[in-house]
């Protein structure tokens, strides 16, 4: 099989998760903050969801 | 439910949470924190992959979540051109973003996982290459979205890109594949699927499931900021008209 | 609608051939590549000539960019646009146009270039058939290609740098079909020449076929 396994260190697993889950993190905290500070702009009823 | 049955409690409504997506945040965040477990904590190292499957059970859902993602816009895309529909407009710019986002996540890992199995961040394999361009594609189209424009005008321009980009998928797939074969490299990245069995299997399926929630959970949020967006410029613009309005009155209402 | 095509091309390529821009700018631009090539590989013949079939798309692409965001800012600045939603002319036929008025710039500046490769380069073109075929599909791509994003992306502030993000990774395909086809005509491929070539007349195909499809409405938002 061609698939050799050139390194086993777990600094770069932990690195793939880090950089996975912190981008979604960022990216899921930043867009519920602004939807905190546009709600509080936009009159209620055309807030639909809730 | 009505919206004026909410509008007495001002204050207590402020923000694009629903009961739906907070209870679909939640699945989402137990869901990953069960991934996180198996991942590291009850499935071992591959046979064949070793340490290194670990990131796939992060890379393969990533890539899946997209792809759903690019689909469900060149879906709405098509819809915004047919029916002229503001909502499936935003909800395709939400999907492209989260997806976009997906695909970055995809290759940055991957590039780690190939650094790992291969030895090097980059092979100019078939799915990687795609990969990219597409990832290239949607940033366009991204960019398409933030030009300046009405948005009846931003509606058709990026609904054409968003169809444009979907069709070009399966070309440039087929090309770069069959260019990839040409070059007869010994194809490294050969089927990973089906050597992974019982609780890699089972981590592999939760992650994508939760994966494709995340998405989901991230695009509606999304879709939700750009619909107060949209709405907040129309209140600016009706307050604009109305303050003309008003200046206006006195010389006017002679007849 | 070819009629339509007929004329719209026609009116861009009087355009082209009164103003010069082509000749003028774009020519220039395109030896300045081949020679900018050269230094980056050092002068170094051999590696040139390998490097040929790769450069020779690369440098068509760049070509592509430029002339494209140019065809479609002046129409832009003179307002044309309207006047040709106007003019009764039907959108699949003003694409068709547009696109034969590119494949026609684009063809004389491939030619030159081709020139160009030759003495700067020291290749000997050989495969006549293949390379014709094989620039000829190639560039009606480019064309369509160019003109399905031109409008959308040309002529106003802000967005002549969009159009390089929007096209490239579009014609990345066509850019790896030319090039390989291209190798196996100058004889240093490993096959296949033919089938690139067929695979760029799909391309060619799907870029036109898209072009008439969605322009109607391009047209009448942009």
């Amino acid at each position: 099989m061609a698939a050799e396994i050139t390194t086993n260190s777990w600094w770069l697993i932990i690195l793939a998760w880090v950089l996975t889950l912190v981008p979604l993190a960022w990216y899921s905290v930043n867009t519920i903050r602004k939807g905190r500070k546009l709600s509080q702009q936009v009159p209620p009823e055309s807030r639909r969801w809730m | 439910m009505t919206d004026t049955s909410v509008a007495p409690a001002a204050g207590a409504v402020t923000s694009t949470s629903s009961g739906g997506t907070r209870i679909l945040g939640l699945i989402c965040l137990v869901g990953l924190a069960i991934v996180g477990l198996y991942a590291f904590g009850v499935t071992g190292a591959d046979v064949r992959l070793g340490e290194s499957v670990r990131i796939m059970y992060v890379h393969v859902p990533t890539v899946t979540a997209a792809y759903c993602l690019m689909i469900a816009n060149a879906g709405f895309s098509v819809f915004t051109l047919w029916k002229r529909s503001t909502f499936s407009d935003l909800a395709a710019h939400a999907t492209a973003e989260v997806g976009t986002l997906m695909l970055g996540l995809t290759l940055i890992v991957g590039a780690i996982w190939g650094r790992m199995t291969w030895g090097a961040f980059w092979v100019w394999d078939a799915r990687l290459t795609t990969t990219a361009l597409l990832f290239l594609m949607y940033l366009g189209y991204l960019a398409v979205r933030g030009l300046p424009a009405t948005p009846r005008t931003r509606a058709t321009r990026s609904a054409i890109v968003g169809i444009a980009a979907a069709c070009l998928i399966p070309v440039v797939h087929k090309s770069v594949e069959w260019w990839a074969s040409l070059h007869q490299n010994e194809t490294v990245l050969g089927k990973i699927n089906p050597n992974i069995s019982g609780n890699q299997y089972f981590t592999l399926m939760l992650a994508m499931v939760v994966f494709l929630l995340i998405g989901l959970w991230l695009s509606i949020h999304r879709f939700r900021v750009l619909w107060l967006t949209e709405r907040l410029d129309e209140v600016g613009i009706d307050a604009a008209i109305d303050d003309r309005r008003s200046e206006y009155r006195p010389p006017v209402a002679q007849p | 609608m070819l009629r339509d095509a007929r004329i719209v091309a026609g009116k861009d390529l009087r355009l082209e051939a009164r103003s010069r821009v082509a000749v003028n700018q774009v020519l220039p631009f395109v030896l300045a590549v081949v020679l900018l090539f050269g230094f980056a590989l050092d002068a170094d013949t051999a590696l040139l000539r390998r490097a040929t079939s790769g450069l020779f798309w690369v440098t068509v692409l760049f070509s592509a960019v430029i002339i494209v965001q140019r065809s479609f800012a002046i129409e832009r600045h003179d307002g044309i646009n309207d006047a040709l939603r106007l003019s009764g002319l039907s959108a699949g036929g003003i694409f068709l146009g547009k696109a034969a008025s590119l494949f026609c710039q684009l063809v004389i500046i491939e030619l030159v270039l081709g020139l160009c490769v030759i003495v700067f380069y020291d290749v000997t073109p050989s495969g006549a058939g293949l390379l014709i075929v094989t620039t000829l599909a190639a560039t009606l791509g480019i064309a369509a290609a160019g003109s399905l994003y031109g409008p959308l992306a040309a002529g106003l502030r802000n967005r002549d740098t969009l159009l390089p993000l929007l096209l490239l990774p579009v014609l990345a395909p066509v850019l790896l079909a030319a090039s390989r086809a291209f190798e196996t005509a100058l004889g240093r491929g490993v096959g296949g020449g033919w089938q690139w070539a067929a695979m760029l007349g799909i391309f060619a195909v799907v870029y036109l076929t898209l072009g008439v499809a969605v322009w109607g409405p391009l047209l009448e938002e942009t």
